[in-house]
């Protein structure tokens, strides 16, 4: 049957998000233009793509984490913490480069283990176990570092300040991870399982499916990923900040991203492709208001504007999942051999 | 042989004669107790399944078939008693042990994901690898091969499940049931979602399985289902077997019998006098009175229905049959505003109107019994009374305080066993939960009350007090209009039957027509009688 409606009602989530991409894109050069600057310039994609990094690591393993039906609100915490044991453990010395790098990496693994661990034996909605992670390492945080801490040595800096033309190194890192986690999600048993439990719970039950697998490899993978992104900050500053993560409000910003990239908050459905998306628009929009020197304030207005009307829209997709049968007009599919309506008596 | 003269307290376990000649069965059960909270569900229940062979399990709701379905499934544990498979003792801790043993169940409710593929759900839990990797290729292929086994072959395995009608998300459920290389599968109400064509559908999937040698344990309301499919028919009746043997030594009425101990005609009450008039039948009210139609639709559509016209007289049921997505539902939503008419007109109490939300639709005394009453007509963790009363509290909030006090008398007379009104109303069975959604749509004194499918996934007790109660509402000169998937239902009630196809009415039909004559208005296969239009 040739289904009606509306352009927006029969694309994909993931073909919207690449659009409203697309129309951003377009809006960003005319108005960049307009102040006569160029949106394409090297400089500029340099500094998009290098503004896609941070929130996109985070928002990767944000959006495994809510594909299994949970939630990671500790991401923030555990990238602050990540760039202070780098900084600290490196102390600008080239030889301590790797075990900080694996130290860092191993610390965030605990975190997110023990929050897959709570969610997934103790029962405990993920909202609520990585708020209380959260907070358990924000007060160890805002006790024990007054300020910024350790430094990184040049040769961990330079990650963070080379490119290859306009492509940094770390948007690039950030890519592999992507292609390694929708690998994850579409080729491995764990990934589809993944999938099973945010969908339905029982369903993945009944099938026997050990809950506690997908939900655990998410929270791990998620934690992982805001210790990358904490080692990105760190090799950017050069030195460890116990702020960097709440400053940037990535808890928040990648449920957006993951969001307006077309998953469900609810878990089960949803791409890493879109969360790709999602941070794009993110980063262009950011660029184009610090390009235009707009307010923060009118900033955040933006933001929040895009997020409600994305979601708003794929709800009403959500709504209009049947075709119609019959348009206004009423006649115009008459069958042939229809019976004549029944008139009342 | 023990059969079904049987009363069970006499019969051998395993029910079926010991002859010589016969295989061992594939299944054996004996003994089968179990209870929740005390109250015992299974008494010492038996039943035997051989290959090839269709076992119908029959019952009123309550009388222990799912409990039954779901122990040999591995979802509950029993009591006491004992599962044989091949004469070997089996026990199953947990639903993949039964399906590693190679018993697989289809339960009532749709186990699938719906954002995933159809290969993707059946092979959720098993996904064939090579590597680390799963391999899509293959899980793609094993599913067509698999699809094709059961002679269909209008699902491709990579559609979403979301988009398949009910029918072919239930035959998803019954091939994910098969990929377990399933020896014996037991089905709960398989066709409880289908109409017409699609039961057709299903009963190709039966045969097929039966023709490869896999014993089916088949439960059913549906009396001609059991017929037409089942070799052997057990009856449980308050969790014990009442009887078993042969399909060919039961009928409709003996079944019944069994079943409820009473014959099938007293299911449907006969028409009470109307109240509201007066010997000639004029209104009692006063003879002034129009005595006009409560709802008259004409012309009426919108993106699902087209060029709906008919009306509904006071005091008159009138049946809407058709197949599942033929419109049924939709043309309830319609009158109620929940997914309103634009285009054409209709008429209330003589007044116009095209309600444009529920909220229209309950002000000009509408009631709308919804067809999932879990999700659309309860909330299940309120208390029944907070239930009962939450269309007036919205709509009618002055006259909350009136209501409330008559509450009780409603529910006594309505019969719902519940322990008192604060009690969260999904402790309740299916039957009482129906009759607090009725209570509920009762109290705004509604003038036409639009059901669907009023008695599904009800007890036949429960049935009868519903039934009782359309008459009552009718002889009160309400209007009433009933969509049902069940024929029996709608010949045995309705004045007047209207039949849908793809959302048009494709005829009427007087009361006591045949199933039959439903049948073929519903699919096309026949134009409207001259005597319907």
């Amino acid at each position: 049957m040739n289904q009606r409606g509306s352009l927006v009602e029969r694309l994909s989530s993931t073909q919207i998000v690449y659009l409203v991409a697309l129309l951003t894109l377009i809006a960003g050069a005319v108005l960049v233009g307009t102040i006569g600057r160029n949106f394409f310039s090297q400089g500029n994609i340099s500094s998009i793509l290098t503004g896609t990094s941070v929130l996109g690591f985070i928002a990767i393993g944000q959006t495994l984490v809510i594909l299994a039906g949970s939630l990671d609100l500790s991401v923030p915490y555990v990238t602050s913490l990540a760039s202070l044991i780098a900084a600290g453990v490196m102390a600008n010395n080239p030889g301590n480069v790797l075990p900080g790098v694996l130290l860092t990496l191993g610390a965030a693994a605990v975190i997110g283990l023990a929050n897959g661990l709570i969610v997934a034996r103790l029962n405990v909605h993920g909202f609520i176990a990585t708020l209380g992670m959260g907070l358990i390492i924000s007060g160890y945080l805002a006790t024990n570092f007054k300020g910024s801490f350790g430094q990184t040595p040049l040769s961990f800096r330079l990650i963070g300040a080379t490119g290859l033309g306009p492509v940094p190194i770390s948007t690039i890192i950030m890519l592999a991870c992507a292609g390694l986690a929708m690998l994850l999600l579409h080729r491995t048993r764990v990934g589809h399982h993944l999938y099973a439990v945010g969908g339905d719970i029982s369903v993945a039950r009944t099938s026997g499916i050990r809950i506690d697998v997908p939900v655990i490899t998410a929270h791990v993978i998620c934690s992982l990923l805001a210790g990358m992104a904490g080692l990105l900050l760190a090799s950017r500053l050069g030195v460890g900040s116990p702020t960097v993560g709440s400053q940037g409000g990535y808890d928040l910003l990648s449920i957006a991203a993951v969001v307006l990239g077309g998953t469900l908050l609810a878990g089960g459905k949803g791409t890493i492709t879109g969360t790709l998306g999602g941070v794009l628009i993110f980063a262009m929009m950011d660029n184009i208001m610090s390009v235009m020197q707009v307010n923060p304030f009118l900033k955040d207005v933006v933001r929040g504007v895009v997020i409600v009307v994305a979601v708003a829209v794929y709800a009403r997709r959500r709504i209009v999942s049947r075709p119609e049968r019959f348009t206004s007009k009423g006649s115009a599919e008459a069958p042939a051999a229809q019976a004549a309506p029944a008139e009342g008596p | 042989m023990e059969n079904h003269n049987g009363t069970g307290a006499a019969s051998v376990p395993g029910g079926l004669h010991q002859g010589s000649t016969a295989p061992p069965p594939l299944l054996e059960v004996r003994g089968l107790t179990k209870s929740f909270f005390g109250i015992p569900v299974l008494e010492d229940a038996h039943l035997s399944l051989h290959r090839g062979q269709v076992h119908g399990l029959v019952g009123e709701n309550g009388a222990g078939k799912s409990t039954l379905m779901k122990v040999l499934a591995g979802v509950y544990q029993p009591d006491a008693g004992t599962v044989l498979l091949d004469g070997q003792e089996v026990n199953f801790s947990h639903p993949t042990k039964a399906h590693e043993a190679g018993l697989s169940s289809v339960f009532q409710e749709f186990n699938l994901l719906p954002d995933r593929t159809v290969a993707e759900n059946i092979y959720l839990g098993r996904e064939p690898r090579r590597g680390v990797l799963v391999n899509k290729a293959l899980m793609n292929d094993k599913t067509a091969e698999l699809l094709d086994s059961l002679g269909i072959t209008a699902i491709r395995p990579t559609t979403q499940v979301r988009s398949l009608t009910v029918a072919e998300q239930q035959v998803v459920e019954i091939a994910k049931a098969v990929s377990y290389d399933a020896r014996i599968i037991s089905m709960d109400e398989p066709t409880a979602a289908l109409a017409g064509a699609e039961v057709e559908l299903l009963y190709q999937i039966v045969s097929r399985l039966r023709e490869r040698g896999t014993a089916i344990l088949y439960v059913s309301h549906r009396l001609r289902e059991l017929f037409d499919l089942c070799d052997v028919i057990t009856v449980l009746k308050d969790g014990r077997v009442v009887s078993t043997g042969p399909a060919s030594e039961l009928d409709d009425a003996r079944l019944v019998r069994l079943m409820v101990g009473r014959p099938i005609s007293a299911f449907f009450p006969d028409k009470l006098p109307r109240a509201d008039r007066d010997a000639e039948g004029n209104n009692a009210e006063g003879p002034g009175l129009p005595a006009g139609p409560i709802l008259e639709l004409q012309g009426a559509g919108n993106g699902q229905l087209d060029g709906i016209s008919f009306s509904v007289q006071p005091g008159e049921i009138v049946g809407l049959a058709g197949l599942q997505g033929s419109g049924r539902t939709e043309m309830l939503h319609a009158i109620f505003g929940a997914a309103p008419f634009d285009r054409g007109t209709m008429t209330v109490e003589g007044r116009e109107l095209l309600p444009k939300s529920p909220r229209d639709g309950v002000r000009a005394r509408m009631a709308l019994i919804t067809e999932d009453r879990k999700a659309e007509g309860l909330s299940l963790n309120q208390s029944i009374l907070d239930n009962a009363l939450s269309v007036i509290r919205s709509v009618f909030p002055r006259r909350t305080g009136a209501v409330r006090t008559e509450i009780p008398g409603v529910f006594s007379s309505l019969e719902v066993v519940a322990r008192d009104l604060d009690q969260e109303v999904q402790y309740l069975s299916g039957g009482n939960q129906q009759k607090v959604v009725l209570a509920k749509w009762l109290a705004i004194r509604p003038r036409l009350v639009l059901l669907d499918e009023p008695t599904r996934g009800i007890d036949v007790g429960a049935k009868v007090a519903v039934y009782r109660l359309m008459r009552k509402l009718a002889a009160e000169g309400k209007a009433i209009l009933m969509v049902s998937s069940e024929l029996p239902e709608v010949i045995g009630m309705s004045d007047r039957i209207l039949v849908m196809r793809d959302g048009r009415l494709a005829g009427e039909l007087p009361a006591g027509t045949s199933e039959e004559a439903i049948l073929q208005l519903g699919t096309g296969a026949r134009t409207a009688p001259e005597g319907g239009a």
